[in-house]
């Protein structure tokens, strides 16, 4: 089994404690965590000829905030627990682009936070926990 | 696209005027068409002006002749590349790690939002009003040509488009006649460049504005009754300010997802109806084909329903125009000559199969009426094909819809305000681009341009502009003149691009990620 865990990392409390799970994890058998962030994206969506055009920008823009105020502190906050700390930043269908980053790393499990929405909640909006136990190519560890 | 039917419905769209204003703006408004009218004719009748003898438009046929030459030139691309052109619009071909920029889909969509309009539902209408369903045929024959000269404009458009630092893309025509022109040491693509940016502005204000709000508030006011026009363009214009200066994202993208969903259904609408009919579809082609080459009675026989056919096509899905270029430009590619491909499925989609639809539906529903005996259709006195209800243009489409779906005509309706709206969206970034090629980019540039095309909506829905909005198709179709005549010049890069690309696909090296 290898030693690295993707967790999912939204900025979320529920994402937090999946993260702090899985630090444990790899502490103790001295493995690494990548923090996966994933900005929602489909190229199948409806833009406006302006959107368009500034798209290119935005997406630099996004990506640079993405790492300042999310991906950078909560690196530093999690480094020096026992645990390598590495991060990404991706654009996609969240499940989808955590299975794929998964692979390419060849890690050996995924970690999730459960953000508590309800049953009826989840079917009608789609979950990703849902998703990602469905077509995970590793184990799946869910957080509470 | 535009230019569809009526000058009657921009008469109504006045008498609602009177009835709102007093004598004197009624006055002011035809002085301003008389003045218009008189400095502008010139221009709108060389632009239309048929050829001697005839009732055929050289401005139809100068289309339709690029579109000729583009196929033969790329030796049937559209045909060779429509599966591949399937491919990139999936995503097949495209790298995961450009997740987030312009994809081919998106590019692909908000161009044919520009297009897909009042042309296909009304403009059709008129077409097979006046040509007979033989008209489906040549409309269908010139929207396949076309696709060649779509792939030629949105190549390049992409190949010569301006990539600024902060990550923002300006492409069009007036770039790659610029550029184009002088990279092959020709002289005048300046000139070019310049006559295709004031033309788009004009047409952008016309066409693209008020034609749209005008056709716009028809539509209301068929639904809720008579009322001044100003009220609609007031709103309209409220709406289209938010989106356009204020960069009020949630109508606009409201918008821009309603539209393919109101694209989508009226697809499947007539489907239905044409299935419900299955036993006639045989039948429906048989007047398509037979239309196509005798005429079945209509006026001017086969040429009459040639003429409207191609003319149909030619405005309906723009090609040639350069105003797809536009939108093409964002998309996020290293091969030009991928979205070239892409955008030959947008008149096979906007006329092969949109139009064809509505005029099948015209057809099956036995909208036309035509003598049992002689199986000829019967023309009134203007020239039209006598209809069931006496309806035409958008109500007749509505009118054969509704013998299937009693409640269709509102969702019709409501379809048209839409397209209308995302139309205008759409010109006023194509009007946009123009203005700053002219003046240069900057916010108050920007802001100017913006308000005027504002200000143009409230004129559009309110006013009797007749010569006005004939002055703005003749601009959109004087780009063309300028557009397809760069164009000649620059194929040969466009066919080095495309032997390179082949080259490399069949070697494996552009190979699918997916």
């Amino acid at each position: 089994m290898s030693g690295k865990f993707v967790v999912g990392y939204d900025g979320s409390e529920a994402a937090r404690r999946a993260l702090d799970f899985a630090i444990e994890r790899a502490a103790a058998q001295g493995g690494a965590v990548l923090i996966a962030h994933v900005l929602e994206w489909s190229p199948y969506s409806f833009l406006t000829p302006t959107e368009l055009e500034e798209r290119h920008k935005r997406r630099r823009e996004e990506l640079e905030r993405a790492e300042t105020a999310l991906m950078a502190p909560v690196v530093k906050e999690a480094s020096g627990k026992g645990a390598e700390i590495e991060s990404v930043i991706r654009y996609g269908r969240i499940a989808e682009v955590l299975c794929e980053i998964a692979r390419e790393n060849g890690a050996g499990q995924i970690f999730i936070g459960r953000n508590g929405h309800s049953a009826w909640g989840a079917r009608v909006f789609g979950s990703v926990a849902s998703a990602l136990v469905q077509t995970a190519p590793v184990p799946c560890t869910i957080v509470p | 696209m535009y230019r569809t039917f009526t000058r009657a419905a921009a008469a109504a769209a006045g008498l609602s005027l009177i009835g709102a204003a007093p004598a004197l703006a009624q006055s002011i408004d035809e002085k301003v068409n008389q003045l218009f009218a008189s400095s502008t004719g010139w221009f709108v009748n060389f632009i239309f002006s048929p050829f001697p003898g005839t009732s055929f438009p050289w401005i139809v046929a100068w289309l339709v002749i690029a579109a000729t030459v583009f196929t033969l030139y790329f030796v049937f691309i559209q045909f060779r590349a429509f599966g591949h052109a399937i491919s990139l619009v999936k995503g097949d071909y495209s790298d995961p790690n450009d997740a987030g920029e312009v994809s081919h889909f998106q590019a692909l969509a908000t161009a044919l939002s520009g297009t897909v309009g009042l042309g296909n539902i009304a403009g059709v209408a008129v077409a097979i009003g006046i040509g007979g369903p033989g008209a489906t045929f040549w409309m269908i024959l010139a929207g396949l040509m076309g696709m060649a000269s779509k792939f030629t404009e949105c190549t390049l458009g992409v190949k010569y488009r301006n990539e600024y630092e902060d990550g923002t893309v300006s492409g069009g025509p007036m770039y790659y006649l610029t550029k184009g022109f002088a990279e092959r040491g020709l002289p005048g693509g300046k000139i070019l460049a310049v006559m295709f940016s004031i033309f788009c502005i004009l047409g952008a204000l016309g066409g693209g504005n008020m034609f749209q709000a005008n056709q716009a508030h028809q539509q209301i006011t068929g639904i809720v009754g008579e009322f001044p026009g100003w009220i609609t363009g007031v709103i309209f214009a409220v709406v289209v300010f938010a989106v356009i200066v204020g960069g009020l994202k949630s109508i606009a993208s409201v918008t821009e997802k309603v539209v393919p969903f109101m694209g989508v259904m009226y697809v499947l609408a007539a489907l239905v109806i044409i299935l419900m009919n299955a036993d006639m579809i045989g039948w429906a082609f048989g007047q398509i084909f037979a239309g196509a080459f005798t005429g079945l009675g209509v006026a001017g026989g086969m040429v009459g329903a040639l003429i409207q056919g191609f003319k149909r096509a030619a405005f309906s899905n723009e090609a040639g125009v350069g105003s797809a270029a536009i939108a093409h430009s964002a998309v996020r590619t290293k091969e030009p000559i991928t979205e070239g491909f892409v955008s030959l499925l947008e008149p096979f989609i906007d006329t092969v199969v949109i139009c064809t639809m509505t005029a099948l539906v015209i057809i099956i529903s036995g909208q036309l009426v035509s003598d049992p005996e002689t199986g000829l259709y019967l023309v009134t006195d203007s020239g039209m094909i006598q209809t069931a209800d006496g309806s035409s243009g958008v109500s007749l489409t509505s009118a054969a819809f509704a013998t299937a779906f009693g409640w269709f005509p509102y969702v019709l309706a409501l379809a048209v305000i839409l397209f209308a709206f995302s139309t205008m969206i759409s010109w006023s970034y194509y009007g946009l681009k123009a203005w700053t090629y002219l003046f240069g980019e900057g916010k108050s540039k920007e802001i100017t341009f913006k308000v005027i095309f504002c200000i143009f909506v409230v004129i559009g829905a309110a006013a009797n502009l007749g010569p006005v909005i004939d002055f703005s198709d003749a601009a959109i179709f004087a780009m063309a003149v300028v557009n397809v005549f760069g164009l000649y010049f620059l194929m040969p890069i466009v066919k080095k691009e495309l032997h390179s690309y082949l080259a490399r696909l069949k070697s494996g090296e552009i190979h699918k990620f997916h």
